[in-house]
């Protein structure tokens, strides 16, 4: 399955880091990158968005908000907050959304747990 | 020093956030563990500035600050410090203590308590940074410092040339209590220079893959 996962994070270098592990685990994924919610809701609205990874700590709209704003309106979107905020608060309000949890600092285990449960979900859409 | 660590680039000053952030976002974890409450964060801040423009940036108004501060060493040198002002210390040791203790008591623990809240605090936020730069540091045991922003940061101990460091801060507020504060990073400059080849290396690290696996915990 081909893929196109959009990366939210107002660092570059979260940014970065996201890319490389991609680079490893999903080399023939698309990968296409916003830094903040204005500029994730209009790449959503642009189409073809399978997959979104939320950074929480954002200027301005936090990934949490953001993900509640892609899910009205994508109820079968597999997406996920990253974050090394570990707080009960926001990992209760992330599954209250049906979205996934990847701890920050990121490894390539967790994002493959993701990206393999997304997938998943995907093809029992698409049948 | 003349070394021009004053300009941080952009990817490095993003970089610094960005570790920063993941520090200090697992050391709110921690806080939230000890509080019961929520714990809320602002996005981070990298600034080189003087040491007196760090000490008005966490004074805000309040100059009667209480700061438990651990010291650390090794490839780049600094201090973290948790910061919140005086009147709220009580509060604070309340709320992580619970309820059921009588005021006289709590101020007997208050010592104690803040040591031990900024030491795991500011431990989650070091030991985080540490393992995601790979490179290990020493650090102090925790003191506390009482006192407006320039007791904090010793603006008067410090010759005047070496008064520029880097000043790294993210305040946070407890949810349902009235407490705020500051967990800060300040750094020297010559510790900078050394920072900038560590934040380097790392970048490095994450634009070579895929031989190993950035930013994973070890």
């Amino acid at each position: 399955m081909h893929l196109r996962v959009l990366v939210v994070d107002d660092s570059k270098l979260a940014r970065m880091v996201m890319a490389s592990a991609f680079r490893r685990i999903r080399p023939d994924w698309e990968l296409v990158e916003a830094t903040n919610a204005d500029d994730a809701l209009r790449t959503i609205q642009g189409g073809s968005v399978d997959i979104a990874l939320v950074d929480f700590n954002m200027p301005g709209t936090d990934g949490l908000e953001l993900l509640a704003r892609i899910r009205k309106g994508h109820p079968k979107m597999p997406i996920a907050l990253v974050s090394a905020n570990l707080q009960n608060e926001i990992l209760a309000r992330t599954r209250e959304l049906n979205a996934a949890f990847v701890p920050k600092p990121l490894t390539d285990e967790a994002i493959e747990a993701f990206l393999s449960g997304a997938t998943l979900r995907l093809q029992r859409t698409v049948q | 020093m003349n070394i021009d660590a004053s300009e941080l680039s952009e990817i490095e000053k993003d970089a610094l956030a960005e570790i920063s952030n993941i520090g200090v976002s697992r050391a709110a974890a921690s806080l939230r563990q000890m509080v019961g409450e929520q714990v809320l964060l602002s996005v981070p801040a990298v600034n080189v500035v003087t040491r007196q423009t760090a000490s008005r940036l966490v004074e805000r108004g309040q100059t009667k600050l209480v700061a438990v501060q651990q010291s650390f060493e090794g490839p780049f040198s600094g201090r973290a410090l948790l910061i919140f002002p005086a009147a709220q210390s009580l509060e604070l040791v309340r709320s992580i203590v619970g309820e059921g203790y009588a005021l006289e008591d709590v101020i007997d623990l208050e010592q104690e308590a803040l040591a031990e809240t900024g030491n795991i605090i500011l431990n989650a936020c070091l030991a985080t940074i540490v393992n995601i730069l790979h490179r290990p540091m020493q650090m102090s045991l925790p003191s506390i410092i009482r006192g407006d922003g320039e007791t904090l940061f010793d603006v008067r101990s410090v010759s005047s040339n070496g008064n520029l460091v880097l000043f790294l801060y993210i305040d946070f507020t407890i949810k349902n209590r009235d407490i705020r504060g500051f967990i800060a990073l300040l750094m020297d400059l010559p510790s900078i220079t050394s920072l900038k080849r560590v934040v380097h290396d790392f970048i490095d690290g994450v634009e070579r893959q895929p031989a190993s696996n950035v930013g994973r915990r070890v």
